[in-house]
């Protein structure tokens, strides 16, 4: 048992700190702008395509600087010359330019890489165990991924509350215009943070990409659960990001171990449920195997409940 | 040192600003007033390129009608909107270090004159600016943004919802920035301060200008209070 919560935990930081580099350059970005980006986990399969090429011709160590650079500044160019044209006829214009443009990136790749998945492995250098506990590995690569997610979570840290252009990235997350009229550049923040988010988004493609597998389907497999991350939140929060990151991971990573039914907790009050028929089917459906459900089961109880999320600003 | 004329401004169909004109001097203190709706605040923000508009605006010489918001700002001009828009997850402190178009930036009013003038905000600096008074407020935000060292500043409705006392204080701070040498355009609906400290004032209707005086000829007619203020 403590093997199952010690293996839980360490998973669910790396996967929790996974999922906040990909929902904290979201976050900002809709809390600044105002726009939910659909093509934002575009970008995270991107930094993993990026990653896969580059690997290939000079290794793993430059890729993980190359690709997210690569992703940023293909991030910029989105907001500079996409986005902020689109962005005067409106929010419904804004969703379906982004909409469109995850499309396009996923019709993009597949001409470029093909519809399988491409070889990224995990580099030799890292791909041994680190350490075992209770008869278990934990692999070096994982210890990797987790040293990264924690470096970026500092390094992000210290940019918004100890830098200048940190306050007036938070100051332009209540009242963008007042820092404009204070002689702030802020359609240039916007287009920094939008390529630092699409940046961040790359590297948890270049870390992730290979732990999982790296296929045109990656961006539509962690695109919602990142959705969910930021409306648990609250929409513009980082720290509203970041605890429901590791909560949702938590959730589901705990929830793959669990074979706990309906008609176990029905069992603990003496009901024995009938396991015939279809309601008998239901009852004795096990936690692990709605895994995949709780993430939104929870987003939608917390827009009906608390539509602001965790720790949102909007009540709107 | 400061003019606009012919300014027009519309949000969606209705026509706001119907050629507003007006000019203020160095180091003058004029006053814009109207009741509520008539355009005043659409003005500032025409302004600082806030909201589509045409005419020209000149400053120093310059039209500046064209530019973005943050470059009319560092080309001199500043403006307090009514709101305040107070940054609430700031520190009352680093709300003043963003007057500053950058750390470098020195001018007529440094953080260290504006806690000599206003100790409340020097006691109050490490306290995150939604838990001001509305007072605190006002002062913080005016103070704000002569950190940025404007050579013109719009201030939109300083003494709204304040108590008779923070009103001559805020009187008594206007009346100190147009003696250092910044131009005021002082927005008001009422009279509280504007005829006390003002040099000359402009009264707006239905998007113009319909008087345009010193205090002491508004006093003597009677008229232009009555048809264009008082509600």
């Amino acid at each position: 048992m403590s093997e199952f919560i010690i293996f839980s935990l360490l998973n669910t930081l790396i996967y929790g700190l996974l999922l906040f580099m990909l929902s904290s350059g979201l976050t900002l970005i809709f809390g600044l702008m105002n726009v939910l980006n659909f093509a934002h986990a575009s970008f995270y399969m991107l930094g993993a395509y990026f990653a896969y090429q580059v690997s290939i011709h000079v290794g793993f160590i430059p890729a993980l600087f190359l690709a997210p650079l690569g992703v940023g500044i293909l991030g910029m160019i989105v907001e500079r010359y996409g986005l902020r044209k689109v962005h005067a006829h409106g929010h419904v214009a804004e969703l379906l330019f982004t909409f469109g443009l995850f499309f396009l990136f996923n019709e993009l790749v597949i001409l470029i890489w093909g519809r399988n998945p491409v070889d990224y492995q995990i580099p030799d250098f890292l791909d041994f165990p680190l350490f075992t506990l209770f008869g278990a590995d934990f692999s070096a690569y994982k210890g990797f991924m987790l040293l990264i997610s924690i470096a970026m979570f500092i390094g992000m840290y210290l940019v918004i509350n100890r830098t200048r252009i940190g306050l007036v990235i938070q100051a332009s997350l209540t009242h963008p215009e007042m820092v404009n009229v204070l002689g702030h550049n802020v359609p240039a923040v916007f287009m920094y943070v939008f390529g630092a988010g699409a940046a961040l988004a790359g590297l948890a493609g270049v870390i992730g990409g290979n732990f999982l597998v790296t296929e045109p389907g990656m961006a539509m497999a962690l695109g919602p659960i990142v959705f969910v991350v930021i409306v648990v939140g609250g929409m513009g929060s980082l720290t509203g990001a970041f605890i429901s990151s590791l909560f949702l991971a938590g959730l589901q990573t705990f929830a793959v171990g669990m074979d706990y039914s309906l008609a176990d907790f029905l069992g603990h009050f003496g009901i024995q449920a009938s396991s015939e028929g279809f309601w008998g089917d239901i009852v004795r459906i096990e936690i692990a195997n709605t895994r995949a459900m709780i993430p939104f089961l929870f987003m939608i109880f917390m827009l009906i409940f608390r539509p602001k999320g965790l720790m949102g600003v909007r009540e709107e | 040192m400061f003019s606009v004329s012919d300014l027009h401004a519309y949000y969606g169909q209705s026509h706001i600003l119907r050629g507003v004109e007006f000019t203020v001097g160095e180091g003058e203190i004029v006053s814009l007033l109207g009741r509520n709706g008539v355009g005043r605040s659409t003005t500032c923000k025409a302004i600082m390129g806030l909201v589509k508009h045409r005419g020209s605006i000149v400053f120093k010489g310059e039209e500046v009608g064209r530019d973005k918001p943050h470059i009319i700002a560092r080309k001199g001009i500043g403006y307090v909107p009514e709101d305040r828009s107070i940054f609430p997850t700031l520190t009352v402190q680093q709300n003043l270090e963003l007057g500053l178009k950058n750390m470098k930036q020195s001018g007529r009013w440094s953080l260290d004159d504006v806690y000599k003038n206003f100790p409340r905000l020097q006691e109050r600096c490490n306290v995150l600016g939604v838990h001001l008074s509305g007072g605190e407020q006002q002062m913080l935000t005016i103070c704000r943004s002569l950190m940025g060292d404007p050579d013109f500043i719009m201030i939109d409705e300083p003494t709204e919802g304040l108590a008779p006392q923070m009103v001559a204080l805020m009187g008594e701070l206007i009346a100190n920035i147009a003696k250092s040498g910044i131009s005021v355009l002082l927005v008001e609906q009422k009279l509280t301060i504007a005829l006390a400290i003002s040099h000359r004032m402009y009264v707006m209707g239905h998007g113009k200008i319909v008087f345009e005086g010193t205090p002491d000829s508004f006093e003597k007619d009677d008229s232009i209070r009555k048809e264009w203020l008082e509600v």
